[in-house]
């Protein structure tokens, strides 16, 4: 039986672990529930943003925070960009998994030709730095893409409910032939978002690259939690996919320090279907 | 004067030893249609990163083989096909090789799943098939099959006790054990040792099993530091090392003494790495580097790992498995003076072959050494260093554990 401490000390792993799915899963859940596109090509994104941040840090001597300043408007551009290839040739929601599954798999052969097979690790004074609340180590990169993720999931959401953009994004989902009628400009909105989903794959990128290791298959590695926690926490909801990141996180690092940590990437698919079988309001 | 005479012949020497040891001895001039070797690697996938090592070598002993007249007087070929570090591709392009490309000999991929995916299309071609790193020696049942590795048939059984002898002779002996392991087939099968030895020697242990592909190790890392155990045996592969450790790091945690069974060459890099031990054959530093053949393969490696951007550009226990896999290959050649798969597997049934870990039989079982001759290596000021046995290790060179 864990004791207390180890508990607790899982606990706030979890949350933090999952406080990253969440800020990996911000962008996919928006461009998923307001744009209609499944993005697959997301993980491939963050995971370029991750390598340049790496890249930047270690060849170039930007630091992490300012090759941020410059991959994140990059990205936004990109985002773009990339409606603009979907609106041209209306591309469907189950096309555009399909196109940006591709995508990704561009991106990973691009990674790996460009920085090979092998892993790359961003050491940062940050890296292995904790502070001690209550007898318990809480990782400060950890917890400060925990509070970058807070922050954009809980802005995003009052972007979306309060601003006259997020609105017209909102009921442009719900029915766009409709949204147009009452004059709301659906095309920049998309465009728009489509940009700030980029962004925040640029942001998550950030931090993969300061917490984790990077190697081009690890793409794959985030797709299943990932997609599970966009589902739980409501496609289209920010501030749900911040929650269920969190909840991913604790219940799979609960099951690794009390049962077995083999059991852990069952926690993902498990709690998805039990959700989804008892039906909570939000989902 | 003399320096510069000193270095010509030490230059004459490397270049006679590669002659010797690739050519038999005598320089031929190639002629006739090229001999070709088949081979697929884990260029990408999860194992593309240790894959990209096997290349480097395959391309250094190509180079070298050429340069000193090939094969039977014939030049020789590699073809070369990537797995994707899966195993149904592998069993695929081996089956490619053979049927399609027709290649004279084969040589076996890396890692566990792809070994014994091609094993199946060696067995049904009865080719002779050199494999370099199956850690589960019994399940190579094919009797075609030789192994490059030194650990001899039954490494689950004899490498977690060598460990503990490697620490009892430096004076330390763990009263609790910790194991760590990924599922990966090899790794948990030798980590199911530690744990059988452990118990049999009534060592109180923690024995914890993670999902190859893990990203988070932080939970573990808790489970692990509230144990607080005196030795942590880690079943890890390749980057998994590099991530327990940073786990650690986050809560402060310093492990008394720990060993990672398949690690990524550059973990010696990383902070919190010091101290650990792991298996080696072969290292890029003396006494290894004493013999003139692998300092010239440890400098072309270096030359062309430093080029392909690897991290640890440097040859160590990896790279000595491929060059090993290949010097057994090149010798049953021109020992048995044939590429007829028969008489080569003949030939390593009764012979001896000298590679880069040393000297080594095929007498145990499922043709592996006949003893486990496995050393351990520690990583000392960021390096790995031979530490055990002590008659292989410099003098200087001890294990050190951190009681």
């Amino acid at each position: 039986m864990p004791g207390l401490n180890l508990v607790e000390q899982s606990l706030i792993t979890g949350f933090l672990a999952g406080s990253l799915y969440g800020l990996l899963a911000l962008g996919l859940s928006l461009s998923w529930g307001l744009l209609k596109l499944v993005n697959i090509g997301h993980f491939a994104m963050a995971l370029l943003s991750a390598y340049l941040t790496w890249y930047f840090g270690t060849e170039l001597g930007i630091p992490a925070w300012w090759a941020g300043a410059i991959i994140v408007p990059v990205f936004f551009v990109y985002g773009v960009a990339l409606h603009w290839v979907f609106v041209k040739f209306r591309v469907s929601e189950m096309a555009s998994m399909l196109i940006t599954f591709a995508l990704a798999i561009i991106v990973e052969s691009f990674i790996q030709t460009i920085w090979t097979a092998d892993f790359r690790r961003y050491s940062t004074p940050l890296a292995d730095q904790s502070f001690m609340l209550g007898g318990l180590y809480v990782p400060k990169l950890n917890l400060l893409a925990c509070l970058v993720a807070a922050l954009l999931a809980v802005g995003t959401w009052g972007w979306l409910k309060f601003t006259y953009a997020g609105k017209a994004l909102r009921a442009c989902a719900e029915d766009a032939p409709i949204a147009s009628a009452y004059g709301i400009d659906h095309k920049s909105l998309t465009y728009l978002l489509s940009g700030i989903c980029a962004a925040y794959a640029g942001v998550a990128g950030v931090f993969i690259a300061l917490i984790g290791t990077l190697a081009p298959n690890e793409i794959w590695t985030w797709i299943g939690v990932v997609f599970a926690v966009v589902i739980i926490g409501r496609l289209g909801n920010p501030v749900g996919a911040l929650l269920g990141g969190i909840l991913i996180g604790v219940c799979e690092a609960l099951t690794q320090s009390a049962v077995n940590p083999a059991w852990a990437p069952l926690v993902s698919f498990s709690v998805l279907i039990l959700l989804l079988l008892v039906k909570p309001k939000w989902i | 004067m003399t320096r510069i005479f000193t270095r010509l012949l030490g230059r004459a020497a490397v270049a006679a030893s590669i002659t010797m040891l690739l050519a038999g001895g005598a320089a031929f001039a190639q002629s006739g249609k090229p001999i070709v070797i088949g081979q697929t690697l884990a260029l990408t996938g999860p194992l593309g990163q240790t894959g990209m090592v096997h290349k480097i070598v395959g391309e250094i002993v190509m180079d070298d083989l050429n340069k000193a007249g090939g094969l039977l007087g014939r030049p020789v070929e590699w073809k070369l096909y990537d797995d994707e570090s899966k195993g149904s591709t592998a069993r695929t392009q081996y089956e490619r090789l053979i049927t399609i490309d027709k290649v004279d000999l084969i040589l076996g991929p890396y890692a566990t799943e792809g070994i014994l995916a091609a094993m199946t299309v060696a067995q049904r071609y009865k080719k002779l098939y050199i494999q370099n790193t199956l850690g589960i020696p019994h399940l190579a049942t094919y009797e075609g099959q030789f192994s490059a590795l030194m650990t001899g048939a039954e490494p689950q059984n004899t490498f977690p006790v060598r460990v503990l002898q490697a620490y009892a002779d430096s004076g330390f002996t763990p009263k609790s054990i910790a194991i760590v392991t990924s599922k990966f087939a090899s790794a948990q099968f030798n980590s199911k040792g530690m744990e059988a030895l452990a118990n049999a020697r009534k060592i109180p242990n923690l024995y914890l099993e993670y999902d190859f592909g893990t990203r988070d190790f932080g939970a573990i890392a808790a489970r692990v530091k509230d144990f607080n155990p005196d030795f942590i045996w880690t079943g890890v592969l390749g980057v998994e090392g590099h991530q327990i450790l940073e786990a650690y790091g986050k809560l402060n945690y310093k492990p008394k003494a720990h060993l990672y069974l398949y690690p990524s060459p550059s973990l010696a890099q990383v902070p919190g790495a010091e101290g650990g031990i792991s298996q080696t054959s072969l290292e890029d530093q003396p006494p290894y580097t004493n013999d003139p053949l692998i300092k010239h393969y440890a400098e072309a490696f270096h030359e062309k790992a430093v080029k392909a951007n690897l991290p640890y550009p440097f040859i160590d226990s990896q790279a000595g498995n491929s060059f090993s896999g290949w010097q057994i290959l090149i010798a049953a050649v021109k020992g048995a003076n044939s590429l007829d798969d028969a008489k080569l597997i003949a030939w390593l049934e009764k012979n001896e072959v000298t590679t880069v870990m040393g000297k080594r039989d095929f007498k145990g079982k499922f043709h592996t050494n006949s003893v486990d001759a496995t050393q351990i290596r520690q990583v000392q000021n960021g390096k790995w260093v031979l530490v055990w046995p002590r008659e292989r290790a410099l003098p200087q060179s001890k294990l050190v554990a951190n009681k």
